[in-house]
């Protein structure tokens, strides 16, 4: 079953074409990787996807919702869709811990004025840093934070959410290998929970362990898809994206 | 003592702007310049009511608070489109245009004359007409601000805004309709803005426009970015601090000719000496 839609995206910056008559069916319950080299469009895609970059034409399709142009950020995330950022974008000023209870709270403003923080929320909250070990950071503010942990909070903050499709855009980037061990045991869990992933990532030997189903993007357009073992042997991929 | 006192019910007035504008921009990190713009409506609202329709401050207080959230409604709408630098400059140019209304609408407000009120100050049938008895009315309703401002900080809502304030696309991402919350933020400064403005006119017992104009709106965000943003505590102690800051200067023993104009240059050195040393205030929590 598809968990995402997408049908003749095009997103276009100051006449270039970011994305190109992009269609692509996400399945639902797998990790799907996006490859590409840089300017294929991957995270224009991920942008786009989440609303934060609006897009001339096309369609998209999340879950069983019907075809809406035009969403707002707001509105596909009430869908069941977020995020990471390439750019790990944290609530710096905050505790660690109030960086998850953020996203604990009840979306209109009316439950939120009056919402008191209950034992179950702490412990949700408690639970998710525990698993990727900040619980003993909780206090700190979001912006002490090493790279490699703000990394995993921005991770932990998406696991409250318990979104039924996450987008994670180079989740990998800059992590030493102790740290992306960490991060490669949380993304396999949550697979195995059932989330649908997808993952942006330039580590092939992690693709390879990870991915389900791998896309290749080049110019804003689907280059090659398929089982990973298959994809990256193809010529015109290796030529695209890995060189001669 | 009465010099005192009068000094004290300042400090509860502006130590109630304060805690207005340190929610919208403190915990918000809106740069709202138009405090006073609400100040100066919950003022005239008081000063209206009470000379025209002679009803006593606990109704004019009420309505004036009830006149200033529709306005402030209506004007966040149109902030809502905006953001930063832009948002900034456009609540400086509604605090211009509410003293331009105070200044023409001479029907209403008697223009740059303003209105004198000669009723008793009396809430629920209690007189606080008397000095002592003003403060405690000044004090209960700073407590009062204080309260609201502690109970908003604490709930998940303030904990939203302060997602806001750090990065409101990252937030989005996340489902909140982050509009809505800055309206509402925006609304409850405001009406805490009109109590001061209410309290106020009801204790000089005359309003004119230049007691509104954007240089209060500038003074204001001196005491919450002086007092420490995103701090309540910080919001009181900066209201102490500016409005005793030229008091204590008169005792300085300037010369005489020059005493005016010197008492304001060391106020200002003074500033820039704090914000040198002390950015984030003397009690602040965050850091524009």
């Amino acid at each position: 079953m598809s968990a995402l839609e997408i049908k003749n995206l095009s997103k276009r910056f100051a006449g270039v074409s970011a994305l190109d008559h992009l269609s692509l069916s996400v399945k639902g319950g797998r990790l799907t990787a996006i490859i590409g080299p840089n300017g294929s469009g991957k995270t224009t895609l991920i942008n786009v996807l989440t609303g934060l970059l609006p897009y001339e034409s096309g369609s998209i399709i999340i879950g069983q919702g019907e075809s809406q142009n035009k969403l707002q950020a707001v509105q596909i995330a009430q869908q069941g869709l977020t995020r990471t950022f390439q750019e790990v974008r944290l609530f710096n000023q905050m505790t660690v811990l109030d960086n998850i209870l953020v996203v604990l709270t009840k979306r209109p403003v009316q439950s939120a004025l009056f919402e008191t923080l209950k034992r179950e929320t702490q412990l949700k909250a408690e639970t998710i840093l525990k698993k990727v070990e900040l619980w003993e950071k909780r206090s700190e503010l979001a912006f002490n934070l090493s790279y490699g942990q703000r990394k995993l909070l921005e991770i932990a903050r998406v696991l409250a959410m318990s979104s039924s499709l996450v987008l994670l855009d180079e989740p990998f980037a800059g992590l030493f290998p102790q740290m992306v061990k960490k991060v490669s045991d949380i993304i396999k869990d949550m697979r195995a929970a059932g989330t649908t992933l997808i993952l942006i990532e330039h580590n092939m030997n992690l693709i390879r362990e990870l991915a389900d189903w791998v896309v290749v993007l080049d110019n804003g357009q689907i280059l090659a898809q398929g089982p990973a073992a298959d994809v990256l042997r193809r010529p015109e991929v290796i030529e695209a994206y890995l060189g001669d | 003592m009465f010099y005192l006192i009068h000094i004290a019910i300042f400090c509860a007035i502006y130590g109630i702007l304060a805690i207005s504008l340190n929610l919208v921009l403190g915990y918000t990190g809106l740069l709202s310049v138009t405090q006073a713009a609400f100040y100066g409506l919950g003022a005239y609202a008081t000063a209206i009511l009470s000379t025209r329709f002679n009803l006593g401050f606990g109704e004019s207080l009420l309505i004036g608070i009830a006149i200033v959230s529709v306005v402030s409604f209506l004007v966040g709408l149109v902030l809502s489109k905006l953001a930063g630098d832009y948002y900034a400059v456009a609540t400086l140019g509604f605090n211009v245009i509410i003293v331009a209304v105070m200044l023409n609408w001479s029907a209403l407000t008697n223009g740059p004359l303003g209105i004198a009120i000669f009723s008793k100050t009396t809430l629920f049938g209690l007189d606080f007409s008397s000095q002592p008895a003003f403060l405690a009315l000044a004090l209960f309703l700073l407590f009062l601000a204080y309260g609201i401002g502690y109970y908003l900080k604490k709930s998940s809502f303030g904990r939203v805004l302060k997602a806001i304030r750090e990065d409101e696309k990252a937030i989005q991402v996340f489902g909140y309709n982050t509009t809505k919350y800055k309206l509402v933020i925006f609304v409850i400064g405001a009406a805490l803005a009109a109590a001061a403005g209410s309290l106020f006119a009801a204790y000089i017992s005359y309003v004119d426009p230049s007691s509104f104009a954007t240089n209060e709106s500038i003074f204001i965000l001196s005491v919450i970015i002086l007092g420490g943003l995103a701090n309540l505590e910080g919001s009181i102690l900066g209201a102490i601090f500016l409005v005793l800051l030229p008091e204590l200067l008169r005792f300085v023993g300037f010369p005489e000719a020059v005493a005016a104009e010197l008492r304001q240059a060391v106020y200002g050195l003074l500033l820039v000496i704090l914000m040198l040393y002390r950015p984030q205030g003397l009690l602040g929590e965050y850091k524009l």
